[in-house]
C-alpha cells in the first residue's frame, strides 16, 4: 500500500461533543481518499469563541496549543470551514507580532484545509462508495464561503452519491444567523435571521438539508425542530461517507 | 441626536415587534442586493476598480493633512471659504453664524449625514432658523421627527402606508386634504410643496460625498436633482463635510464614483453628480454669491495610524447596510445613534465612545458579507473585532458571559480536564434531550432556546470513542 498523505483530524469542539459521526464520517472520508488518518490528542477547540468575544490572551494560548497539537502532519484538515478558517485565516494574523510563532503559524495555515474543500483540491476524489436516497438543499456557511473560497466543492462531492438532488438555496450567501457566541448573546437577533433560513430552505422543497458546518446545523436543525418540519438536517460529511443510519441532528 | 445604541437590546425587542417596519425592511432586502449584483457583474473591471478605489483613498489618508490644506487653498482661490471644525459643536456654531450673516430664516438642505451628526436641525431651529430638508427621504422623517434609519435611503423604514398617512397630516396646512396612496402621487406632491421653498430658501447646505484637493471642488450625487436646486437657488451655499472626503484628484473622484452608485443602488452612475466649484463668477448663468465649505473632524483625526483607520476609506454607499443580515432584521434605528448597519458599528463607538455603545460590534454573526460588498474593501469584522477587544478590556459584558468565557477558556486550555469536564457535560445533556434528541430550554442558554430548539448532544464525545477504539 502507497503511503498516502498523514492527515491531521482537527475535530472541532462542536463534532467532538455534539455530533461525533461527524468525526467518524470524515476519517472514513478521508481514508477512502487514501490518507493516514491520526487524532492529537491535545486538540481542544480552535479557539475562535474567545478570539470574537475579544479575549485575545485565551485565544492565544488555545491557539498555541493547536499549532503544537498539529506539528508535523502533511496537512490538518476539520470538517468545518469556520474552525478550518479561524486556523488558517486568523492565526497568522493572531502571531504576527510575535516572531517566535509567526513561522508556525503562517505553517499550519498554509497545510490547514476545509474538508470538503481538501477531498476535491487535495486528493481529488472522483467516487464516493455512497448512497442517499434524497432532494438535498445545500446550505453554504459564511465561513466556508467568504473566508475560503469553497462553494463547488461539496457540491460537486453530493453529485457523487448515488441517489442526491443537490437544490440551492434561494439566499446562499445569506447567513443562517448562528455565529457562535451570537446565537446565545444576541438571541433574538440570531432567531429573526435564522427564521428567514429556515423557511428558505422549507421553500426549496428538499427533505434534507446539510452543510459543512456544525454550527449553522445546530441552528437550522434547531428552528426546523421547534416549528415542527420533517426535514432532516444532516452535516455533509455523513451524507459523503454514507453513515447516515445514526438520526439526524436534532432528532431522536 | 442622543444616543440609544446602550439600549440596544430593548431597541431590537421594539425593532422585531414593529409590523410596518418589518413589511419596510422585507422590501429592502429584495431590492437593494440583487441590483448591486446585476451592476457588479456587468461591468469586468469592477475588481479592479476596487482596488484602486482602495488604493486612492489609502494614499489621501497617508497625506491628509497635506491634501486638505491642497483642498483649502484651492477653495480660497476660487472665491470660497473653508471653516475648520473639531467638534460638532464647532460645527453647528460656524453653521449657524454663516446663515446669520446671511440673514437667513429659512435654509434648504440636500442630504448629508454629516449634519445628522452634528444634529444641525434642531441647533438651527432652536436658533430660530427653519430647516426644508430637500431630499425626500430626509423630508419624511423630517415630517416623522426621526432620524435616518439608513445612510443612503434614511426612511427605509417607512411603509408607503405611513408616508401617505405622514403627508396627509402635514400637507394639510398647504390645502392638500386629498389622502394620497400612489407613490408617484405622493412624490409629485411632496415635489410641489418643495418647490417655492427652494426659492425663498436663504441659505442651501449640502453634504459633500468627495472634496477635490487640486481644484478645491466638492461633489454631490443624488437622484432627485434636490442637492442642484439647494446648491444654486440660494445665496449662500455651505457644504458641510468630514475630513476624509477628500481626494487628490478628478480623476481620482471619477474612479470612486464607478464603484459608488453600482454598490448603492446598482445604478451605473446616480442621475445627478455636482461639481461645485467656488461662488458664482462674473458671466456664469447661475450659483450661489457664497460658498463655504465646513470641515469636520469629530474624532476622525485621532482614527488615522488606530486599528480603526480603514473606516476612513468608507464612501458612505450603504452596501454594507444592504446585505447584512442583522440590519436587514432590525433596521437602523435600534444601533441608537446616527450611523447604523456595519460602518455604524465601527464608527459609533469611535464617536460616542465604546462604553455606551459597545452592543453594535458584539451583535453581530461575522458572515462577512459587508466586508466582501464593500466596494473600498473596508474590514468591517476585522474592526468590530477590535472594538470586541476594547469592549471585554474595559469589562462591559455581563458578568454571566465573562464568567462562562472564562470558565470554557480554563478548560480548553487543558485538554485532559476538558475531556473529562466534557464527558459529563455531554452525557447530561444527551439524556436531556431524550427522547426527542433535542431540548426546548436549558438553563442559561435561554438566548437560544427562545427561538429554537438545541439539538441534544449523541451522547459521547467523539475523543473518547476514538481513544477506546470504538468506530461505528
Amino acid at each position: 500500500m502507497t503511503a498516502g498523505p498523514r492527515v491531521g483530524l482537527f475535530v472541532t469542539c462542536v463534532a467532538d461533543l455534539f455530533r461525533p459521526t461527524v468525526g467518524f464520517a470524515a476519517v472514513k472520508l478521508l481514508e477512502d481518499a487514501g490518507c493516514r488518518v491520526e487524532v492529537p490528542e491535545a486538540q481542544t477547540c480552535c479557539g475562535q469563541p474567545a478570539y470574537n468575544s475579544g479575549d485575545r490572551r485565551d485565544a492565544l494560548a488555545i491557539a498555541r496549543g493547536v499549532i503544537a497539537a498539529f506539528e508535523g502532519f502533511d496537512y490538518v484538515v476539520a470538517p468545518s470551514g469556520s474552525c478550518a478558517g479561524m486556523i488558517k485565516k486568523h492565526y497568522p494574523g493572531l502571531f504576527a507580532g510575535d516572531p517566535d510563532m509567526a513561522d508556525a503559524a503562517q505553517d499550519l495555515a498554509a497545510r490547514t484545509w476545509e474538508l470538503t474543500a481538501f477531498l476535491i483540491d487535495v486528493m481529488h476524489i472522483g467516487a464516493l462508495d455512497a448512497r442517499y436516497e434524497g432532494r438535498v438543499a445545500y446550505h453554504d456557511s459564511c465561513s466556508s464561503l467568504r473566508e475560503l473560497g469553497v462553494r463547488s466543492q461539496p457540491r460537486e462531492l453530493l453529485s457523487l452519491v448515488d441517489g442526491v438532488t443537490v437544490v440551492d438555496l434561494s439566499d446562499p450567501e445569506v447567513c443562517c444567523g448562528f455565529g457562535g457566541t451570537f446565537a446565545a448573546k444576541y438571541g433574538e437577533v440570531s432567531g429573526a435571521i435564522v427564521h428567514k433560513k429556515a423557511a428558505q430552505v422549507v421553500a426549496t422543497g428538499a427533505d434534507t438539508v446539510v452543510a459543512a458546518d456544525l454550527g449553522c446545523l445546530l441552528n437550522i436543525a434547531g428552528k426546523l425542530k421547534r416549528d415542527g418540519s420533517p426535514i432532516k438536517v444532516r452535516h455533509v460529511a455523513e451524507v459523503l461517507a454514507g453513515m447516515t443510519d445514526v438520526p439526524p441532528i436534532g432528532e431522536a | 441626536m442622543r444616543a440609544t445604541s446602550h439600549l440596544f437590546k430593548d431597541n431590537v425587542a421594539k425593532a422585531l415587534a414593529d409590523a410596518d417596519l418589518q413589511t419596510a425592511l422585507y422590501r429592502v432586502d429584495k431590492n437593494f442586493t440583487a441590483r448591486r449584483t446585476a451592476a457588479v457583474t456587468a461591468l469586468p473591471e469592477f475588481e479592479a476598480l476596487r482596488d484602486d478605489a482602495v488604493r486612492i483613498k489609502d494614499h489621501t489618508l497617508a497625506y491628509l493633512d497635506l491634501y486638505l490644506e491642497t483642498f483649502e487653498r484651492n477653495v480660497t482661490a476660487q472665491g470660497g471659504q473653508v471653516h475648520w471644525a473639531e467638534t460638532p459643536d464647532d460645527a453647528r456654531r460656524i453653521i449657524l453664524d454663516l446663515c446669520q450673516a446671511a440673514g437667513a430664516r429659512t435654509v434648504t438642505k440636500g442630504k448629508s449625514m454629516i449634519a445628522e451628526e452634528v444634529a444641525l436641525n434642531p441647533f438651527l431651529e432652536a436658533n430660530g432658523i427653519t430647516p426644508v430638508e430637500t431630499d425626500l427621504g430626509e423630508y419624511i422623517i423630517q415630517l416623522a421627527d426621526e432620524p435616518p434609519s439608513h445612510i443612503i435611503g434614511p426612511a427605509i423604514h417607512k411603509t408607503k402606508e405611513q408616508v401617505s398617512d405622514l403627508f396627509h397630516e402635514h400637507h394639510r396646512q398647504f390645502g392638500k386634504t386629498q389622502r394620497l396612496t400612489e407613490g408617484g402621487d405622493l412624490v409629485a406632491e411632496a415635489r410641489e410643496i418643495l418647490r417655492p421653498r427652494y426659492l425663498a430658501a436663504d441659505v442651501g447646505i449640502t453634504g459633500a460625498n468627495f472634496l477635490i484637493a487640486e481644484t478645491g471642488t466638492s461633489v454631490i450625487v443624488t437622484n432627485e436633482g434636490n442637492g442642484d436646486l439647494t446648491q444654486q437657488l440660494p445665496k449662500t451655499h455651505i457644504v458641510v463635510a468630514s475630513l476624509e472626503k477628500v481626494v487628490p484628484t478628478l480623476e481620482d473622484a471619477s474612479t470612486i464614483l464607478r464603484v459608488l452608485a453600482r454598490s448603492a443602488t446598482g445604478q451605473q452612475m446616480s442621475v445627478y453628480t455636482t461639481f461645485s466649484t467656488g461662488p458664482r463668477r462674473p458671466g456664469d448663468p447661475d450659483g450661489p454669491d457664497a460658498y463655504h465649505v465646513v470641515l469636520l473632524d469629530n474624532g476622525r483625526s485621532k482614527l488615522l495610524g488606530s486599528d480603526f483607520q480603514d473606516i476612513l476609506r468608507c464612501i458612505r454607499c450603504g452596501a454594507c447596510f444592504n446585505h447584512c443580515p442583522v440590519y436587514a432584521s432590525i433596521g437602523g434605528h435600534a444601533y441608537g445613534w446616527v450611523y447604523s448597519g456595519p460602518m455604524g458599528a465601527v464608527l459609533t463607538p469611535a464617536m460616542i465612545g465604546i462604553e455606551a455603545s459597545h452592543h453594535l460590534p458584539s451583535a453581530t454573526p461575522f458572515c462577512g458579507r459587508c466586508e466582501a460588498v464593500c466596494p473600498m474593501r473596508i474590514p468591517l469584522p476585522k474592526m468590530m473585532r477590535h472594538w470586541r477587544e476594547q469592549a471585554f478590556d474595559k469589562k462591559l459584558d455581563t458578568v454571566r458571559q465573562r464568567w462562562a468565557l472564562k470558565v470554557w477558556a480554563w478548560f480548553a486550555k487543558r485538554p485532559r480536564l476538558y475531556r473529562r469536564i466534557t464527558r459529563l457535560a455531554v452525557r447530561y445533556l444527551a439524556w436531556r434531550g431524550r427522547p426527542r434528541g433535542r431540548m426546548s430550554d436549558l438553563p442559561l442558554t435561554d438566548g437560544w432556546t427562545a427561538s429554537r430548539d438545541m439539538p441534544a448532544p449523541q451522547g459521547s464525545t467523539f475523543m473518547d470513542q476514538w481513544q477506546t477504539g470504538r468506530r461505528p
